[in-house]
């Protein structure tokens, strides 16, 4: 009888001790979660879904102060994928955030331009490149369509144009047909 | 007869192809206007080097390759740039893309050619680099830059296979290159031996073509270790892949090329094409074409100049541009429908198909799939089409992958067996081009993430050196020396005024220099 008691106590003391060592040793840092939600977010940055940026509304999702429906850039998809990581059930997307639209990209109409910074300041990805006095334009590749450099400009010289398909981002399309059920 | 192996399932296909070879070839009419996109290649866009009004001579090169998967382009005849913007080209998409228009002048006056003496001499580089500045792609179809293909880095080379299969119904352009240029073929296989350094070489003819295969034979009597290899008629044959596997018994494993199990394989035409511009100093800017169908009544095949619109081909042959039911670019089994005969003829096209109402079987009623398993039975690659399917049907693109979609050649097996009638393949095509343009979104969002969080450090830190300046400031006020009189400060002030006052006074004074100067 002691002698079981003992040894469980033993072996109870042993894992203890081990799993209190593990847990020092192999520690996260962070919260993992957070990390995971941010990479199915679409990094624009936009703040539609009323935090600034996507990283903020990860910890804000992973702390559950926020829905997973707040993401218009995202839209669907990344509501699904939410869903799918947080097992959740999706929802529509929530229309106080904004709509689901073509992804578009910034244009600075350059004449007009007074070269003011203030859509510099703006840009959440540093994708304008100009100085003061200076005039300024959108380095395409990297503007993520976010619009925040709209509102700011003075002189409403910024336009968001929709992202053309070309040669190199065209896919075959879904297959579309209608299904009969006996050959006419 | 050496032994030869078989893949997995294939079809047989109506042939259709005697109904092309019946006339020689003969060279396509000099157009008026040809249009030369800038992508007839896998790869990046060409760079113009030409602007409207330069006069051009054939052959001269017009865009140049940029980066590593690019071919330059060159005018296929002399004349006049009047055009360098985007056109309409033959592709699934109907989109535009760059391209350089050329009037011809009629005289078709070729700029100087300088033939290789004695290409033995040369290293296999500059080999490579000839075929790479002679705009030279793959002309199987997938267009290639051919040069890559010449480079099988440290990998050594045992077998080259020379694809003279062509499997596709209809399409009979590499039959008759090798019944009529054989001697240009032998030619170009000897550069392309020399530069890869390959041992054998195998060139294999499907048994559906007996008089090129005699043709082949006669020209490589003189060669060693030539083999010219019949092999059994089904469709997809002609792929790289399991051409490898019928010639070797070895299958490509999944993910991988040929060249990793000692093979380089090319189409009979590129290496005729090779032979052009080594012996005769002549780039890519012509090739053979199939104009079929039973929308012309002359078919046959055309020795064409690229940018020549199709239209014109098919008048050529015999044909009512208005009358033709459906316009293929390529085989029935992987080529697409265009939409306008005035587009032009590119280094992909190997064969134009004017259909008439009865060629083609018209798009039957798609019905439900009920799991017959036909279409396993035929994959080429030993895939699952039934599965990628369901699974492409209904988005699920962790799964398809799982189930290799990317093995998938496209060759239209499981679309021609399915008794619904279910385009298959087109599923697999929008699947793949779903998971493509998710990892670039997904690329492009981890560098504004990058970004976004590169650039909140940066105020981050431009906050707090702002503060520790702040910080220094107040300090050094505070530590100020009380002994320190008003005066002093008043003196500093007015040194400050006097440098201000001093540095306006010379900008003035530069000011008027420069106005009187004017």
């Amino acid at each position: 009888m002691i002698t079981a008691v003992l040894a469980l106590s033993i072996l109870g003391i042993v894992f203890g001790l081990l799993l209190g060592f593990a847990a020092i040793r192999f520690k996260v840092e962070g919260n993992p979660l957070v990390d995971q939600i941010d990479s199915l977010l679409p990094q624009t940055q936009c703040g539609q879904c009323t935090y600034p940026g996507c990283r903020p509304y990860a910890q804000a999702i992973a702390n559950g102060d926020a829905d997973i429906n707040q993401c218009p850039p995202g839209g669907e998809a990344t509501i699904q994928a939410l869903a799918d990581l947080l097992d959740r059930d999706p929802k529509p997307l929530n229309p106080e955030n904004g709509i689901i639209k073509p992804k578009t990209l910034a244009v600075i109409d350059e004449p007009t331009c007074i070269g003011c910074t203030l859509c510099i300041q703006a840009c959440p990805v540093d994708a304008i490149l100009g100085a003061a006095k200076q005039m300024h334009t959108v380095i395409a590749e990297e503007c993520t369509g976010c619009e925040l450099c709209v509102a700011p400009c003075p002189v409403d010289c910024i336009k968001m144009v929709p992202v053309e398909q070309d040669l190199s981002t065209w896919t075959w399309p879904y297959p579309v047909y209608e299904l009969t059920e006996k050959p006419a | 007869m050496a032994q030869v192996w078989r893949f997995h399932g294939g079809v047989h296909p109506e042939q259709h192809k005697t109904i092309s070879t019946r006339e020689p070839v003969a060279n396509a009419d000099l157009p008026q206007r040809l249009t030369l996109p800038l992508n007839q290649h896998i790869g990046q866009f060409a760079e113009p080097v030409v602007k409207p009004g330069d006069r051009v001579l054939k052959g001269q090169m017009i865009a140049r390759a940029t980066g590593y998967v690019s071919a330059p382009v060159h005018a296929p005849t002399s004349g006049t740039i009047v055009e360098v913007d985007s056109k309409p080209i033959p592709h699934p998409s109907g989109l535009s893309a760059p391209s350089i228009v050329v009037e011809s002048d009629g005289e078709d006056r070729w700029i100087e050619r300088t033939p290789v003496a004695d290409f033995t001499s040369l290293d296999p580089s500059a080999l490579r680099n000839i075929v790479r500045e002679a705009g030279i792609v793959g002309l199987g179809g997938a267009g290639f830059p051919t040069y890559i293909k010449l480079n099988p880095g440290k990998q050594p080379v045992r077998t080259l296979v020379l694809n003279g299969v062509e499997c596709e119904p209809f399409i009979t352009c590499d039959d008759m290159l090798m019944r009529e240029r054989a001697d240009e073929i032998v030619s170009g296989m000897r550069i392309v031996r020399h530069a890869l350094n390959a041992g054998e070489c195998i060139i294999a003819i499907e048994d559906n073509k007996p008089q090129a295969y005699e043709s082949m034979v006669y020209a490589t009597r003189n060669e060693k270790n030539v083999h010219v290899r019949q092999v059994p008629t089904i469709y997809p044959e002609g792929s790289e892949k399991q051409l490898v596997q019928v010639l070797t018994g070895k299958e490509v494993p999944s993910n991988g090329l040929a060249i990793h199990i000692g093979v380089v394989c090319q189409n009979v035409a590129t290496v005729a094409a090779i032979h052009r511009i080594i012996h005769h100093g002549e780039p890519l800017i012509s090739r053979l074409i199939t104009v079929t169908g039973n929308g012309v009544k002359q078919p046959r095949n055309l020795d064409v100049l690229f940018g020549t619109p199709m239209g014109e081909l098919i008048e050529q042959c015999g044909g009512d541009v208005d009358m033709i039911d459906r316009l293929i670019m390529g085989g029935p089994m992987m080529g697409f429908a265009l939409h306008d005969v005035r587009l032009p003829v590119i280094k992909t096209t190997n064969c134009i198909i004017a259909a008439a109402r009865e060629d083609l079987p018209q798009s039957r009623p798609v019905m439900p799939c009920i799991r017959c398993g036909a279409c396993t039975d035929v994959c080429p690659v030993n895939l699952l089409p039934q599965q990628l399917y369901w699974y492409a049907k209904h988005k699920e693109f962790d799964k398809v992958q799982e189930y290799n979609l990317f093995d998938c050649i496209e060759c239209g097996c499981c679309s021609y067996v399915c008794p619904s009638n279910i385009p298959l393949v087109q599923y697999y095509r929008f699947a793949k081009g779903e998971i493509w343009t998710t990892e670039r979104e997904k690329e492009k969002a981890d560098i504004a993430r990058q970004r976004f969080e590169f650039r909140n450090q940066r105020l981050e830190t431009e906050k707090a050196d702002r503060e520790a300046r702040r910080n220094k400031k107040k300090a050094a006020l505070q530590n100020d020396d009380p002994a320190r009189s008003d005066d002093a400060a008043k003196q500093e002030i007015e040194a400050a005024r006097q440098r201000v006052h001093s540095r306006k006074n010379e900008a003035n004074t530069q000011r008027d220099t420069e106005n009187t100067t004017e």
